[in-house]
């Protein structure tokens, strides 16, 4: 099976990056477009993207960083939550700081 | 050939590089930097001419941030600068070394990682993790830091490091297994019988004598000490200072005998300058007489504190000395501290200072 073939048959979802992640990584754009059938697929794909990200996104609880926000569908969503296909999923820093 | 110094800052609120002429005390200021991250240490690596800093954001986690154009433009990476899966997570840098073509930083929880590629990549010395005494490591106040890194000058594999509250440990094979180097270091928070432990002193800073790589000085949370084999036995120099608690520790860059020091008023009454008054504290005979170094120092309302990082020397004749404080100001001596200036004020909690000389 091809790559291409393999892919219909993984959710496709619109990832939003908040400003402060791309502001470490200046080569992202506010919105792509990611095959991934779950949270923790999705990070690996954008950390092939842009090397170091899933590494600001994500511990080695392993887990979603404790002051990260990953909305799936407006659900906060841990690594394992499974992708819908064609939804939006945003990546957000989460209320914190002093 | 015509030499640039730079004092390089780390903040709560990221790093600040300060370009200048120290005899003259004409300075400019960059900053911040790291996207304002809290940085814990900012060293500069003669060998490369690169600056790491190292430090952890409450978002985004760990990281070693690199420059290699005096901080026009920044990289980041924690590529392997972590524990296996299901181990508490490492939250931040805290100490940074460059030494023998290699770079080491020292994390919270406490361990040491070390990179080969200027800081791309990271890799795991797992010794201290197999310590027999890891199960029992207690925090100290800032967390389980991993604090200083001394290196052997001359034998990359030999080296100390310090970690709050648990002390000092030596390796002489880089890193795969250590030995604890607490002996005659006072942990005053123990039952009597029990102050003299092989492990959970609460070491501050370590600094090792300018051409004796056996004499290391040390302070302490609970005293100041000197050892003259290594860290096997360590001997009590507080007699003469104004109390047994502070954090940094400098040794001389060329006199082994000399060791500044930046006394507290004590662990449990502030953390501050006692009784409002700052001074460096100076010997020159390796702590057996003390000299308070006040000229230029706020001699009334002085309510900072100095953290672990936050003093340096320099390479230059005569020395210069360095240091930030809590409260954001970073003070400069160009004579071995006898006189001192502000240099800046209200900059963020002053975390870190190290010099760096690069050519003009």
């Amino acid at each position: 099976m091809s790559e291409h073939q393999a892919l219909r048959n993984v959710p496709q979802v619109t990832v939003i990056l908040c400003d402060p992640l791309r502001r470490l990584f200046p080569d992202a754009p506010a919105r792509s477009l990611v095959n991934a059938a779950s949270v923790g697929h999705m990070l690996d794909e954008l950390d092939r993207r842009w090397p170091g990200m899933r590494d600001r996104l994500a511990d080695t609880s392993p887990a979603v960083r404790p002051h990260i926000s990953i909305f799936v569908d407006g659900v906060r969503a841990e690594l394992d939550t499974p992708l819908p296909d064609r939804t939006d999923v945003y990546v957000l820093t989460a209320m914190s700081g002093g | 050939m015509p030499r640039n110094l730079h004092i390089l800052v780390g903040t709560k609120k990221g790093v600040f590089i300060f370009d200048g002429d120290r005899d003259g005390g004409d300075w400019s200021v960059r900053g911040p930097f790291c996207e304002a991250w809290p940085i814990n240490h900012v060293i500069g690596d003669p060998a490369t001419g690169a600056v790491y800093a190292g430090g952890g954001n409450e978002w985004f986690g760990p990281a070693v941030w690199k420059t290699t154009d005096l901080g026009e433009t920044w990289t980041h990476s924690s590529e392997g600068l972590a524990y296996s899966e299901g181990e508490t997570p490492v939250n931040c840098v805290w100490s940074l070394n460059a030494s023998h073509g290699r770079l080491l930083a020292g994390v919270q929880p406490a361990g040491l990682f070390r990179s080969d590629d200027g800081g791309e990549e990271w890799t795991h010395l797992d010794g201290l993790q197999n310590h027999p005494s890891r199960p029992e490591w207690m925090p100290g106040g800032a967390g389980l830091i991993l604090h200083h890194i001394v290196p052997h000058p001359d034998d990359a594999d030999e080296m100390w490091i310090g970690i709050s509250a648990v002390g000092v440990f030596h390796t002489n094979d880089g890193g795969a297994s250590w030995t604890t180097r607490n002996r005659g270091t006072r942990q005053d928070y123990a039952p009597d019988d029990q102050r003299y432990p092989e492990f959970g002193q609460c070491v501050h800073s370590l600094s090792m004598a300018a051409g004796m790589p056996n004499r290391l000085y040390q302070q302490n949370h609970c005293g100041m000490y000197v050892s003259e084999n290594g860290g096997e036995e360590w001997e009590c120099i507080e007699e003469g200072l104004p109390s047994t608690f502070g954090f940094p520790a400098i040794a001389h860059p060329r006199d082994p005998d000399t060791l500044f020091l930046l006394p507290l008023n004590g662990d449990a009454i502030g953390r501050f300058m006692p009784d409002g008054k700052a001074a460096v504290w100076r010997t020159r005979d390796r702590g057996r007489n003390w000299q308070d170094l006040r000229n230029g120092l706020p001699q009334e309302g002085a309510y900072f504190g100095v953290l672990r990082q936050a003093m340096a020397t320099d390479g230059l004749e005569p020395a210069g000395l360095y240091f930030g404080t809590s409260s954001g100001s970073l003070y400069v001596s160009a004579d071995e501290g006898d006189h001192w200036t502000r240099i800046a004020e209200h900059l963020p909690v002053i975390t870190s200072v190290e010099t760096f000389v690069t050519d003009a």
